[in-house]
């Protein structure tokens, strides 16, 4: 029963993390047409920056909020003066566009903060541990477990009444007749880029106190959420929900039952919905 | 016509081929092995382009394959193998098979979700290389501790000599792109490139397009293997790094440095790819900054590539005169 | 025994339903014409019987044989084939490469990797007979994409006979053409017809085309069938008449 409960909430954890770094992914698919390789990237970019605010200005709550808007602003620079330049051409540039910036991010990380593992401490009133079934479990896993429907129900409500939401969700429908109806699509791509981009160092920060900081990790985030955006499905929020749950869950169960298999769990994931349900399971017909 | 063809090879092909076979006589050594590496890769690239260029498929995950056959090589060589011409057939063989495996998942779906895809299942290979430390030997990889000699009308070479090895991997990576030279000038060659330009006018013409795919994947894949496994046998090492997507992004990055529309294209941009990494290194580690940098400009201001820009310009330029 | 026969066919896109209850039959050998409105559904009709997706009611049978939700790469070899409203062409092929396509499927070369494409000469001989018929020989060597829209057109039929088919639907053949050029695919479609006995299925707004080269006509309306009979049939139909009020822009004489 504890090793359920733990595994649980590891799952849900990880889970959550996911599902936010998916939906900004997923909305950038689904407005721009553009899968953003560096999405990754710019997890891992909000996690440092926490962290390098966090010497400035101590407390975590400093860099969870100001980390994401300057990673943001980052993405809306990038999305400005790259991105744009590549649109009209064939897809493969703009995925090879955002691979060069991978390349770039990755290693600029690596270059400023150097190939150690760095810590962030967990605020304090989620720091610690709490009892649990007689051991005992981190506080800001827990966190992290509430926090993250809390996000995706606001994100929710947001796509479904705000006059923002709904422009995305029309844009994202039919690109061309946005423009039609006097959406300055230009500016909307900015903003929506943008708003994945925080999104995603918003996942970022809130992971910088659950797991050591290192490089590597957009590498393993990015090929993580590829995976529940291919599951779920591009374009769709609640499969970005539902994928990440999944997969969250399964890497964790997965420890349990597989040991060193475990590994392979998000590949076999993936294998088994392309088999299945190529167009993963809240996506649309190709 | 066929004449003419072939008149123009030869007068383009034989400096180059000069060039290649006096090479190792006449640098030193270090050059030499540069050049072995550059041969290698600019295959591995060029099978990669078979897909890419011709094909119009996106895979981020030929790496994965690339290690099957490193390993496949690798494995054969330490278990008592004797004969490399078989370890390198293995070798190659395994690798279409694993991508026809791989394969058959990745091309049900198109352009985007395939670079996705390709690129998870090349991770998944490096994981499995990473973690079956008893087949694999985990991350301190696979060394290759007896190579067999390379023998040849009654002689033994050791491949441990520079000049032996640089002419094996020319010999044998000339062989496997007058393969991919054939295919690309076959009627599925045919096949392929209308593929890239039409998918719906080709499923629409009689082709089952997910099976073309799967062929050229599997090809491109087996062809993979084969650079893999002599990059083995070069390093007398096979390692996880080798299906690392880092590694998997060095065939997209020399194409498109040289330019995915030429079929030597990415040969070209393994040169440019050394040469730059040669000169970069010289005055910083940050390699990949650079080249991230580099790939970033090429794609907005050169898709075509370098050499790929330089033949559109000398055609449109002749075009133009008079 | 007809050449194509729909029974009941419908689509629907989630709630939206876009064609309904459509039977109909397709004589071999005869020239048969779809009209209808803009949005009718003829281009759903057309998309639902060439195979691109499966419809979600009906059945279609070509040839005698059940044929509903086969992919249209399946239907080509059974001889079934379709052109496209936009052209749909290779473009950076030369022409007789864009008809070499459908021939190295045909004989079963598709995935001959080591062959040599320019050793078949019964391939290339087959695609300049088609591209005689077309008229479009003299360019055989140039690249689609640099052909005049007329030609262009052209090339996408061109590729649509390459393989002797036996049903031929046509999605607005002589969409954005001029009128020389219209009376040439017109007077095409009937050569055609006739040399080879291909039945052609066509679908069009210029009525024009329609009136000279059909002998049976099909009326589509707001995705259900108004009307079918001989062009007299359908001129002097009231229903027809009235459906069109509106679009009486479209019905060049």
């Amino acid at each position: 029963m504890e090793n359920i409960v733990v595994n649980l909430l590891n799952g849900l954890s990880w889970g959550m993390l996911l599902f936010l770094i998916s939906v900004g992914l997923t909305t950038v698919f689904g407005v721009l047409g553009v899968l953003n390789f560096a999405h990754g990237s710019f997890f891992m970019l909000g996690a440092y920056l926490c962290m390098q605010i966090m010497h400035i200005l101590p407390g975590f709550w400093s860099g969870l909020i100001l980390a994401p808007l300057v990673v943001a602003a980052l993405g809306a620079v990038i999305e400005k003066w790259l991105l744009r330049r590549v649109y009209g051409r064939d897809i493969t540039f703009q995925l090879l566009l955002t691979f060069g910036i991978l390349l770039v991010l990755d290693d600029a990380v690596r270059i400023i903060w150097g190939p150690v593992y760095h810590v962030v401490e967990a605020p304090a009133i989620f720091a610690g541990v709490f009892p649990l079934f007689g051991n005992t479990y981190p506080v800001y896993r827990l966190f992290l477990v509430i926090i993250g429907p809390v996000i995706g129900i606001a994100l929710w409500a947001f796509f479904r009444f705000s006059r923002w939401g709904r422009i995305i969700r029309a844009a994202a429908s039919i690109r061309e007749m946005a423009e039609g109806v006097g959406i300055r699509v230009p500016l909307l791509f900015t903003a929506v880029f943008a708003f994945g981009t925080w999104l995603s160092a918003l996942g970022g920060a809130l992971a910088a106190p659950h797991q050591s900081l290192a490089p590597s990790m957009g590498e393993r985030i990015i090929i993580e959420s590829f995976i529940v955006v291919v599951s779920g499905g591009m374009g769709s929020f609640p499969g970005a929900f539902v994928g990440a749950l999944l997969l969250g869950l399964f890497e964790s169960f997965g420890t349990v039952f597989l040991g060193r298999v475990q590994m392979a769990v998000p590949y076999i994931l993936l294998a088994a919905v392309l088999l299945f349900r190529p167009r993963g399971l809240f996506g649309r017909e190709a | 016509m066929k004449t003419a063809g072939l008149l123009k090879f030869l007068v383009r092909g034989l400096p180059v081929a000069v060039v290649l076979v006096v090479c190792p006589f006449v640098l030193p050594v270090y050059w030499t092995l540069i050049l072995t590496e550059i041969l290698i890769m600019g295959f591995f690239a060029m099978s990669f382009n078979l897909l890419l260029g011709y094909t119009g498929l996106l895979s981020f995950g030929q790496a994965g394959f690339f290690g099957v056959g490193a390993y496949c090589v690798g494995l054969m060589l330490t278990h008592g193998g004797e004969s490399l011409f078989l370890a390198l057939a293995a070798g190659t063989l395994t690798a279409a098979v694993a991508s026809l495996m791989i394969g058959f998942l990745c091309v049900r779906r198109d352009e985007i979700y395939f670079a996705m895809i390709t690129l998870g299942f090349g991770m998944m290979l490096y994981t499995v290389a990473h973690n079956w430390i008893e087949l694999t030997g985990g991350s301190d990889g696979l060394p290759l501790l007896t190579v067999p000699p390379l023998r040849l009308f009654g002689l033994e070479l050791s491949l441990f000599e520079p000049a032996t090895m640089y002419f094996t991997v020319l010999v044998v990576c000339s062989a496997g792109v007058f393969v991919l030279w054939r295919v690309v000038h076959s009627p599925f060659g045919l096949m392929l490139t209308a593929m890239r330009e039409n998918k719906e006018r080709l499923s629409f013409a009689g082709a089952d397009v997910r099976r073309v795919r799967l062929a050229a994947f599997a090809v491109a894949g087996g062809l993979a293997g084969l650079a893999g496994g002599l990059f083995a046998l070069f390093n007398t090492m096979a390692t996880p790094d080798f299906l690392n997507w880092s590694f998997s992004a060095r065939p997209v990055l020399m194409t498109i440095l040289g330019g995915s529309g030429i079929f030597f294209g990415p040969a070209f941009g393994a040169a440019v790819f050394f040469g730059l990494e040669q000169l970069t290194t010289h005055f910083t580690e940050n390699w990949m900054i650079v080249l991230g940098a580099i790939l970033i400009l090429v794609v907005i201001f050169f898709p075509r590539g370098i050499l790929g820009t330089a033949v559109h310009h000398f055609r449109t330029g002749r075009e133009r005169r008079p | 025994m007809s050449i194509l026969k729909v029974d009941r066919l419908g689509h629907a896109y989630g709630r939206y339903q876009v064609i309904e209850d459509i039977s109909l039959e397709v004589q071999p050998g005869e020239l048969t014409a779809l009209i209808g409105p803009n949005g009718a559904g003829k281009t759903t009709f057309y998309n639902a019987v060439s195979g691109k997706f499966r419809p979600t009611r009906g059945r279609i049978f070509f040839d005698g044989r059940e044929t509903t939700g086969l992919p249209a790469h399946k239907l080509v070899p059974l001889g079934l084939l379709r052109s496209f409203q936009i052209t749909n062409i290779f473009p950076d092929m030369a022409v007789i490469e864009n008809v070499l396509v459908p021939l190295v499927l045909q004989h079963k070369k598709g995935y001959a990797f080591f062959g040599s494409l320019r050793r078949e000469k019964a391939l290339f001989g087959r695609a300049e007979a088609v591209l005689g018929k077309i008229g479009l020989l003299d360019q055989a060597y140039r690249k689609a994409r640099e052909l005049p829209y007329g030609d262009k057109r052209l090339v996408e039929i061109a590729i649509v006979l390459a393989r002797n088919p036996k049903l031929v639907l046509l999605d607005e053949p002589t969409a954005g053409m001029n009128p020389e050029e219209t009376d040439r695919m017109i007077r095409l479609i009937k050569e055609l017809a006739e040399s080879f006995g291909t039945t052609f299925f066509l679908t069009e707004h210029d009525m024009r085309v329609v009136f000279s080269i059909a002998s049976r006509i099909f009326v589509l309306y707001q995705g259900r069938l108004l009307a079918e009979g001989s062009p007299d049939d359908i001129r002097g139909d009231e229903k027809v008449r009235e459906a069109y009020l509106g679009g009486s822009a479209d019905v060049k004489g």
